[in-house]
Formats: C-alpha cells, structure tokens, sequence
C-alpha cells in the first residue's frame, strides 16, 4: 500500500523505474483478482468503479455481438447499473428481454433457457446474488443454457466476490471492490478469451483497450489486498453471519406482528436480510433505527431520490414500503443483532401507534 | 360484478397512505364487493395487491393507470 502511494503517480504503461514498479503492482494485482475469479491475468481489466464495469460488461458485450442479433435477455432484478445499460441499448435501437423471478426472487433456470434460446439474442445477464434481498440465482444452470444457445453470460458477481465462489461457465464478469470491503473506485471487468467484445467507449490504449484513462493503482493495490484478505476469511465469516440472519430472519417474524421477511430462505447471501413492515413509513423507521445507532438501507420509495418502489421488490410482488435491508458485516456481533432484535418491536409498534394503524 | 361499491381517492397520497385506507375502509363493503383505490404513488400498484395477499382478499387488477380494484373476501381482517 506505502509502495503503491509512493509510486503510484508513476504511469504503469511507461518504461523509467518508478513506472515499472508500478506496473508490478498493478500486475500483481490483477493476479489476485484473477485467482479469487478463477480467470487468467490478462482476462481481467481494472475499470473505475463497478458501476462503470457494469455499463462495459453490457454494452461491449452487446456491440461485440451485433451481427447475432440485438436482445439483451437479463432478469427482472439486476441491478440498477445493469438496468440502465440496458435502456441505453433499447434507446439505440435493441430489445431487452427481462425475465421474471418468483416470490423469492429467484430466476427459473428453465425460462432464463427459454428467453436465450429465441433468435437474435446478443448477450444474457444473470447476478450471482440479488444486492437488495440476498437471493442466489442459479447460475450453474443458466450457464449451461447459454452455453447451449451459443449465447455469451454475464455475471454480475458484486454480491459475491470476496464471500462465495462464482459458479464457472460465464463470458463476462463484473465486481465492486467497495462491496467486498476495499476503497470506492475501484471496478473490475473480466472477460474470457475467445469473448467477443467491443469497447464502448472511444479508444484508449490502457488497461487493453478495456477501461479508458490511467489506473487508481494506489486503490487497485488495496483493494486487491483487501480481496485476498476476505477471500481468505469467507468461509470463517459465512459460517459466523449466517446464523445470525436465520436468527434475525426467525425472530423479527415471531416478534412483529404484520411484517414479510423476502428473499430466498436458503439459497442466500450470508450476510443480508431483507424485511417489509406493513402499514410503516419507511422513511421514519429508517430514521428511527438510526436514532437507536442501526444505520440499515431500505428498498422503500420514501426512501429513494426517484420515489419509485424498488424494482426488485416489485418483480417480486412483495411489499415495497416500511422496508429495511440489514447487512452484517465483519465489524457486527452477536451482541449487536440481539440488541437489534430487541428494539425492533417496540419501535415498529411506536410507528404504527404515532400512525394511528394499530389493528387494522 | 365487478364495479366499485366504494371509491377511495388516495391521490396525492404517499406510500403507505393508500394501503392505510384500504385497510381502514374495506370493512365498510360486504364480502364480494369491490372497493377501488385512486392512487397515483408508483408503490400502489406493488403494495395494493402485495396487501390483498397478506389479508387474503382479491386483487382485482388495475382498472386504470392509478385505479386499483380489490374485493373483499372475508369477513375479518384477515389477519395471520
């Protein structure tokens, strides 16, 4: 990290000493990133953040692909940066093709099958795990059908790297390193050999073509350092937070009266539960949790610059006000979520006394 | 048999006001009757119905852009 401050102001494509030692780094780096994926060094492309990374997985993948055909077949809950790629592709002129999830918010591996299947498909894109209910969608199973389509899959793993192995069998993979842990500004891209891919963005020689403009290496060294460091701990923190969202996930059902736990019981994220209260202002119960010292999100249109409801909790049909979205994360104990299980009940049930909706 | 015994204006309302008056007003029909919700807040159209499944009675649909159609179909509250 020190080495990377020091030389980090050093342009890694240039040749002076201080220039290759930064691109030591930033190879070594890149190497790290390729082993927790299971990629080769030169597949991955460091971009400047995962939202960034997001639009390239996208939009190269559909530019690359144009002469098979202009739909873009992705589920119904992507996430917000995979959505907006998407409209920016229906914009130019293509068809995007959302596939529905059920309750829980999973995709059907068999109609994600049926959507790659039809003609025309450029790229498909399915989530390792949702980013706002946890759920885990089978992408094993997807992958196998994209394969068989001969259409390319990508995966975008932000949920996922740094706590769970991705399933293989993907083209195009996308990761935040802000979301296992590392410095904001950092995104990566990895895209398989043999992937047919077309940058987006004008030409620019960095980064392969991939990403424009010079590398954050000071961020990129941390957060390849922060990725190796997690990726090693994932296993101890799953088999440690795990329980303690069964636990929130059990209890906030048998303590709340009227309240929808949603996303996959099982096939989850280990550190992430999502719940909707009926009848409560999502805004003032986030305001009130963080009175009580719990800083939680909230999917709630109250709560959202653009006063829409969550597009994953619609797809789901599930609730979409008084909803909180609790993440746990290395620095929360036991103690913690009991204190939080504690509270909730009397604070849910203030709200709705304040409200005057007791009882209906 | 499908129009409204009761119209509820909830325009202009934020989430969760629409579903509060649903709640509070339904049990002003009688069981198979229908009650619609004006709502132009976009979380209407995933709360009415994700209501209608946590009380057990029947969604309807949306008649219009912002009218939301719901029968009643129990005589309690439906409560869990």
């Amino acid at each position: 990290m020190l080495a990377a401050l020091d030389d980090g102001w050093a342009d890694p494509g240039r040749l002076y000493t201080e220039a290759r030692r930064a691109g030591q780094l930033l190879e070594a780096a890149r190497a790290v990133v390729a082993e927790v994926v299971g990629a080769r060094p030169d597949e991955v492309t460091f971009c400047a953040n995962g939202t960034a990374a997001a639009h390239a997985a996208v939009l190269g993948g559909l530019a690359g692909r144009r002469r098979a055909g202009a739909v873009f077949v992705h589920s119904a809950v992507e996430h917000s940066a995979v959505l907006h790629a998407a409209e920016r592709h229906v914009h130019s002129g293509g068809t995007a093709e959302p596939v529905p999830v059920d309750r829980l918010g999973q995709v059907s591996a068999s109609a994600f099958a049926d959507a790659v299947h039809r003609p025309g498909v450029a790229l498909a894109a399915l989530m390792s795990a949702n980013h706002e209910v946890g759920t885990v969608q089978p992408v094993a199973a997807v992958a196998a059908a994209c394969a068989g389509a001969g259409v390319p899959l990508y995966v975008d793993a932000a949920q996922s790297l740094g706590r769970a192995p991705v399933p293989a069998g993907w083209s195009l993979l996308t990761g935040s390193a802000r979301k296992w842990g590392g410095p904001p500004g950092v995104g990566v891209l990895v895209v398989r050999t043999g992937t047919r891919w077309t940058a987006p963005h004008p030409a620019d020689e960095r980064e392969r073509g991939r990403a424009p403009g010079a590398p954050a290496l000071p961020a990129i060294v941390a957060a390849a350092a922060s990725l190796r460091a997690v990726s090693a701990a994932a296993d101890a923190e799953a088999a440690r937070l795990s329980p303690l969202v069964d636990r929130i996930r059990e209890r906030v059902v048998a303590t709340v009266p009227d309240v929808e736990v949603v996303g996959h019981p099982v096939h989850r994220l280990p550190n992430l539960v999502t719940f909707s209260c009926l009848y409560v202002d999502g805004e003032a119960l986030l305001h009130a949790l963080d009175a009580r010292g719990f800083a939680v999100s909230s999917g709630s249109s109250c709560t959202s610059s653009t006063l829409s409801p969550s597009h994953v909790l619609e797809a789901m049909g599930v609730l979409s006000h008084g909803n909180v979205r609790v993440s746990l994360h290395a620095g929360t104990g036991e103690a913690e979520v009991d204190r939080f299980l504690a509270e909730l009940p009397g604070i849910v049930a203030g709200l709705r006394a304040t409200a005057g909706v007791t009882g209906l | 048999m499908n129009e409204p015994s009761l119209t509820l204006d909830c325009r202009g309302m934020r989430c969760p006001l629409p579903v509060i008056h649903l709640a509070r007003r339904i049990g002003e029909v009688a069981v198979g009757e229908v009650v619609r919700v004006l709502a132009d807040d976009p979380a209407a159209r995933v709360d009415i119905p994700a209501w209608c499944r946590m009380r057990a009675h029947e969604y309807l649909g949306a008649a219009d852009g912002d009218a939301f159609d719901v029968r009643r179909a129990r005589p309690d509250q439906g409560r869990a």
